[in-house]
Formats: structure tokens, sequence, C-alpha cells
């Protein structure tokens, strides 16, 4: 079980710069995803730690220990893929006795048939790790079939037996769940956190899901472009995004962003309605993110006008799209929970807002802070 | 009605096609086989029949006199043998074909494993690994592979010579070992193997040419499969490269060589061991990718990779 630090890493492919001076540390035991858009460089984030591909600059340290130039297989990492990468022609058991064999028996104990009649007692502590762990991730049916044989969600656990026989300090997972369905892929995530906490173990975990990111993390980082743009606990990163991008990337529905503009004395407008807030940047434009459930449908005569113009049923919850009459700007705005979803496509709504929880941004995306609580602001 | 009757003559159109597309293919099905049909048939009769083109296949399988008996000193009626007896026990009386298969196989074999073992850690660096040049390695086998076998056989030919090793196996299969079409064959598919497997292998702890070995290797068994085809034809029938370096040593000759004792017989015309011959060193090849044929589709169609 490890700390890991990445410090100041750089990554370039030919002219591209895939990343940027990026430092993350990791505590033991920790759960952290790595979440962000297809192509941000977390997988290539994850190879590095792993040993996988080298770093044009900067320093991989795991347990205290400098592991920049040490090969893969001496970090005592293991990985899941999302492809899992099961060798095809080995079972399972094969295949998850594969790691054990290469680190602990001689180059004479793992030949054809020699070996296992040399080293007995050494390739029954391995049959007999196989078999614990697949006791414990239920798969003891499957260790004779080949990967071929196997449903998606079965390889996965197979995948995962063979990271985890070999009780390796960290596991690193590359999109694991990205090719199961989606029932399977919402079971999977319960079991993966519970897996993490009776193993352990520090988990590093990449997804471009931003759901998974922030049901399965103890902390989560947000990249992008080669940067990590924050890190944090999925709540603190949900209610206190650092940028425009990250409010934009973590919940679903998205955010909704408005245009507002800010007077002299710091007073905050969106759509022609005063927001109880008050910014230090004066005269300027600025950009208001309310997230669907601070929005409803019963604005009364202030609200702003619109017209439903989609209604998205996901059965728990109601999202209602609403064209504005006045600007070219749709909201989408979570159903009241009594009110049954009343509203109708085409009904003419007032959209309202809970002030309270508000973003707001400067035009190049870093975020404003209100001096003034949202309480106080709305008496005075 | 006008429905029905286009329905007609759309079947009939159909069937047409179809009806052609046999025929031609039939036809060339004639053209490749006769050769073979010609190559038994001559193996199975008597020589006064394939004098005077008569007997159709089989022959008559009439009992005739042996006048090499004869000459021998033999009485008449010893000397009365089955025409199919007679022409495959001269062939394997003439020359020792038994020897000559056996070099087959051990030079066949040999040339295979050796382009084997070069030819797949070739193709695993050049599909994936990353390396300075490698395009440019990569350049130079394709060029290699426009390269004629007959242009560099002189050059070839002088330095086994100057090393002494003309007439040996060795001079039969070194010039062989390094097959660029194997490269290229073998890193193309190489190439769709995924990546992550690999890298699955070396998180696991394995070093590159145990990756070659235990991982490439086994999944790529279809196209080794297609590669040992084409190697193991093109050298078991090889005729050319073997008449150049045994010169001498007729314990050394490959099928194809000793193809050749027959046709210096002289009348010329000792048709029946000649063909006999040719069907003995035809078969094993003609066995064994019978047998290779299902392990062949078996291994595609196994390589579900994932
Ligand atoms: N081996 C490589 N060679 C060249 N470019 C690469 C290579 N691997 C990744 N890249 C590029 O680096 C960027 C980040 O890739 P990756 O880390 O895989 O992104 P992610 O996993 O976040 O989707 C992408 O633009 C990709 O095209
Ligand atoms: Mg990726």
């Amino acid at each position: 079980m490890a700390s890991i630090e990445l410090s100041r890493i750089q990554k370039r492919f030919g002219t591209a710069e895939v990343l940027k001076d990026v430092t993350l540390s990791i505590a033991d035991r920790e759960f952290v995803t790595l979440v962000g858009p297809s192509g941000c460089g977390k997988s290539t984030l994850l190879r590095i730690l792993a040993g996988l591909e080298a770093a044009d600059g900067g320093t991989v340290q795991i347990a205290g220990q400098d592991m920049t130039r040490v090969r893969p297989a001496h970090r005592n990492l293991a990985m899941v893929f999302q492809s899992y990468a099961l060798y095809p022609h080995l079972t399972i058991a094969q295949n998850m006795a594969t790691p054990l064999k290469l680190r602990d028996l001689s180059r004479w104990a793992r030949l054809p048939v020699i070996g296992p009649l040399s080293a007995r007692s050494a390739y029954r502590a391995i049959g007999e790790q196989v078999r614990e762990t697949a006791r414990t991730l239920q798969i003891e049916a499957l260790l004779d079939r080949k990967p071929s044989q196997l449903s998606g969600g079965q390889r996965q656990r197979a995948a995962l037996g063979r990271a985890m026989v070999r009780q390796p300090v960290a596991f690193l997972m590359d999109e694991p769940l990205s090719n199961l369905d989606a029932a399977l892929r919402v079971h999977m995530r319960a079991e993966l956190s519970e897996l993490h906490r009776r193993l352990g173990a520090t988990f590093v975990y990449v997804t471009h899901d931003q759901a998974e990111a922030l049901t399965m993390s103890d902390k989560m980082a947000v990249m992008m472009g080669g940067r990590i743009l924050q890190f944090g606990p999925p709540d603190q990163v949900f209610a206190n995004p650092a940028t425009l991008d990250v409010a934009e990337f973590v919940g679903s529905p998205k955010i909704n962003i408005l245009p507002g503009e800010v007077d002299h004395d710091g007073r905050v407008s969106a759509l022609g309605r005063g927001i109880p807030a008050r910014l230090l940047v004066d005269g300027r434009l600025a950009k208001v993110g309310l997230r669907p459930e601070q929005l409803h449908l019963d604005g009364g005569a202030d609200g702003w006008l619109g017209r439903v113009v989609h209604r998205e049923n996901l059965g728990h919850d109601l999202y209602f799209h609403v064209a504005l009459d006045a600007d070219d700007q749709r909201l989408v705005v979570r159903g009241a929970q009594d009110r049954n979803g009343a509203e109708s496509l085409g009904d003419a709504v007032r959209v309202g807002f809970k002030p309270d929880r508000a973003l707001f941004f400067a035009p190049d995306g870093t975020r404003l802070h209100s001096v003034v609580p949202a309480k106080l602001a709305e008496s005075a | 009605m006008s429905e029905a009757a286009l329905g007609a003559s759309a079947t009939t159109r159909f069937a047409t096609r179809e009806v052609l597309k046999h025929v031609v293919l039939i036809l060339g099905a004639l053209v490749v086989l006769l050769p073979f049909y010609v190559m038994i048939s001559y193996s199975l009769k008597a020589p006064a029949e394939l004098m005077q083109n008569t007997g159709g296949f089989f022959g008559s399988q009439a009992d005739f006199l042996d006048d090499r008996c004869i000459l021998l000193g033999g009485t008449e009626a010893s000397c009365m043998v089955n025409p199919i007896a007679y022409n495959y026990d001269s062939a394997f009386r003439e020359a020792p074909l038994f020897r000559y298969l056996l070099n087959g196989i051990i030079v066949t074999v040999s040339i295979f494993v050796i382009q084997v073992i070069v030819a797949l850690p070739c193709a695993y660096a050049l599909a994936k690994l990353k390396f300075w040049g490698r395009d440019a390695v990569f350049g130079l086998v394709l060029f290699c592979l426009l390269i004629p076998v007959h242009a560099i056989s002189l050059p070839l030919y002088v330095v086994l010579a100057q090393l002494g090793l003309t007439n040996s196996y060795a001079a039969l299969v070194i010039p062989w070992t390094i097959s660029v079409f194997g490269i290229f064959l073998m890193r193309q598919f190489f190439m769709t193997v995924p990546d992550d497997l690999i890298d699955a292998a070396r998180m696991d702890g394995m070093s590159e040419y145990s990756i070659v070995w235990n991982v490439m290797l086994p999944t790529a068994i279809p196209a080794l499969m297609a590669f040992a085809i084409f190697s193991i034809v093109a050298h078991w029938n090889d005729y050319f490269w073997p008449r150049i370096v045994i010169t001498g040593d007729r314990s050394l000759f490959t099928p194809p060589l000793g193809l050749r004792e027959f046709r210096g017989d002289a009348d010329g015309s000792n048709f029946g061991p000649m063909m006999a011959s040719a069907v003995v060193i035809v078969t094993p090849l003609i066995v064994a990718f019978l047998l290779m044929q299902r392990r062949f589709i078996e291994g595609i169609t196994l390589s579900g990779m994932k």
C-alpha cells in the first residue's frame, strides 16, 4: 500500500504537448479518479505512472521512492485495461497465475514440463492464491475457460482478478467499465468501491464519465487539455468548481450558463433579472451558472418567460428543456418532485431560480466569488 | 400478372448468371487439375499404353513384360509385372526417394523454424516498439521484398563456396533464414494485436523477448500457418537453389532434384516411374496441407481477439 506523488510531469508526442506540468499527490489507500474529456491525457498520465510510457520531464514517486526510471513490473502496480487485455490463448486460471509465475518463479521453474515437476510447492502456492482471489471475485467456476468464452462482465472480473493476485501497492484502472452495458456498469461501480474498501489499497481510476468519478472516488482530478484543473473531493468539485470548464464538465444534465452583467456597484444580473450577489469586478460581462436543480418552473411574475421544447423523463427525475422567448437561450430545468411534471410540450412557463447557489465566472472562465453571501445580498 | 412475370424473369436471369459463373469456375479448375490428372494417370499405366496413348485413366492394369528384367537374365514368366508396381518400384529403386524426402523435410523444416526465430522478433519490433529509424527499416524490408532471389544467387553462391559450404545442408538452409516476406507478413499481423495486451504483459513482468514468444506467437498462430504454407511450399518445391549448391552428392538431393534422375534416361520415355516419383514427391505436401487446412481455419475462427 502506498502513496503516489507525480510532480511536474510533462509529455509530448511529436509537437503535441499532451501533459503540461501535471502535479498530483495521492495519499495511501485513497481512491482517486482522473476524469476529463477524451484526449485530455488521462491515459497518458496513468501510463507514465505505470512506467509504460516515459515522461519527458518530472518525477514519479511511489511509497516515497523515486520510480521514474523503474521498469513497470518492479513498481508493483497492477493495471486493469479497458479492453481487459487477457491473454486470449490462456485460461482464466493461467491468466491470473502469469504475474505470480513471473514474480515468484525462477527462469527454470517457469519451463513448461520440468518447471511444475521441480518447483511443485511453488506451483501449488500460486494455484492456491489464484483460487483464493477467484473466490473473492466469485469467478471460481470460470477458471478453466478461455477469455473468448466469457461475457464482458466476466472478463472484467477476470482482469480484476489478474490485477489482485499480486497484491500490488496500487491499482491503476483505465476506463475499466466502459465496455460494459449500462446496468452492469452501475452495479460494478458499487462493487469496485466495496473492493477498494476491502483491499485497503490505493486506486487510481481513469474515466471520461463524470458520474463514475462523482460516485466512486474519495478525490477526483478534473483534467482538460493536459492540465489538472481541479483536485478535490467530488462534492466539493461539484458544488464549488474552480473554472467554467469544470462546472460544465461535472454534473448531468449540464449546468446552464447564462450571459450576465455586472454594474458599477458589483451587482449581477442575468438576462435582465437581478441576482443577489456582489462581485468585485464592475462594469464587466460575466457568466452565471445555474444547475438544473436550482431552477424551477414557477418563477412568478419576474421569471424568465419561455416555452417547453423537450421533456426528458429519467424516471426518478424529469427535466424540461425551455427555450426562452426573449433571448436565444435554452435552459434545462429539473421538474418539481410534487407537481408530477404537469407542464407539457409547448406550454409557456416562467423559469425562476434559487439564488443561493449561483456560480459566477469571468469571460475567460475563471471563477468569481461573491463578496457578500447570497442571503445578505438579497436582504440588502 | 406483370409482377409474376417480372419475378420469373428475375429468377431465370439469376439462374443463368449462376450457371455462367460455375461454368467459368469449372473450366478454371479443369485447367489447374489437368497436369495432376496426367501425372497420376501416367504413374498407373504401362509403358506401351503411354506410348500409344491408350487405356484411359487407369490403363488396363494387365501385367507386361519388363525388358530390363529380361536383360538381367530373368525368365519371361518371372519378368511379368503389374504397371503400378513397376512404376513405383522403379521410382524407389532408381533413386533413393526416401532419402530425398527426408532431405526435403530436414531442409524445409530447418528453414521454417529459423525463419520464425528471426522474423518474429523483427516483426514485433517493427510493429510495436518505437525506435529511431523504424520506418526506414520497414521501408528497407519492403524494398527487399522486391528483389528476386535469382538476382542475388550468384554472389550468394560465391560466398558460400568461399566458406566451403557448398554441398551441405547449410548451403540449402542459410540463404533463406531471413525471410523479409515473413517479417512483413508477421508485422502486418502484429499491428492488429492490441497494445493493451502487450502493456498487460509488461505489467505482469514479461521481458520483450518473453512477450514475443509467450504472447505474440500464440496469438499469431493463424498468420504463422499462412506463412508456413508459403515457406514450406516454396522451399519444398524449389529446384533452382538446390541445383546450384548441391553439385555432386546425391545424398543431399531434395525431392525436386530427385526428379531429374529420370530425365536422363537413354530413351527419354520412362514416364511411368518418373510420374510415380512426382506423385511421391507432391503427396506429402498435399497431405500436410489437407491436415493443416483444418488447423488453419480453426486458428482464424478461434482468434477472437478481445
Ligand atoms: N503513442 C502516442 N503517440 C502519439 N500521440 C499520442 C499517443 N498516445 C496518446 N497520444 C495523444 O495524446 C493525447 C492524449 O491521449 P490519451 O492520454 O490517450 O487521452 P485520454 O486517455 O484522456 O483520452 C491524445 O491527443 C492522443 O492523440
Ligand atoms: Mg484513454
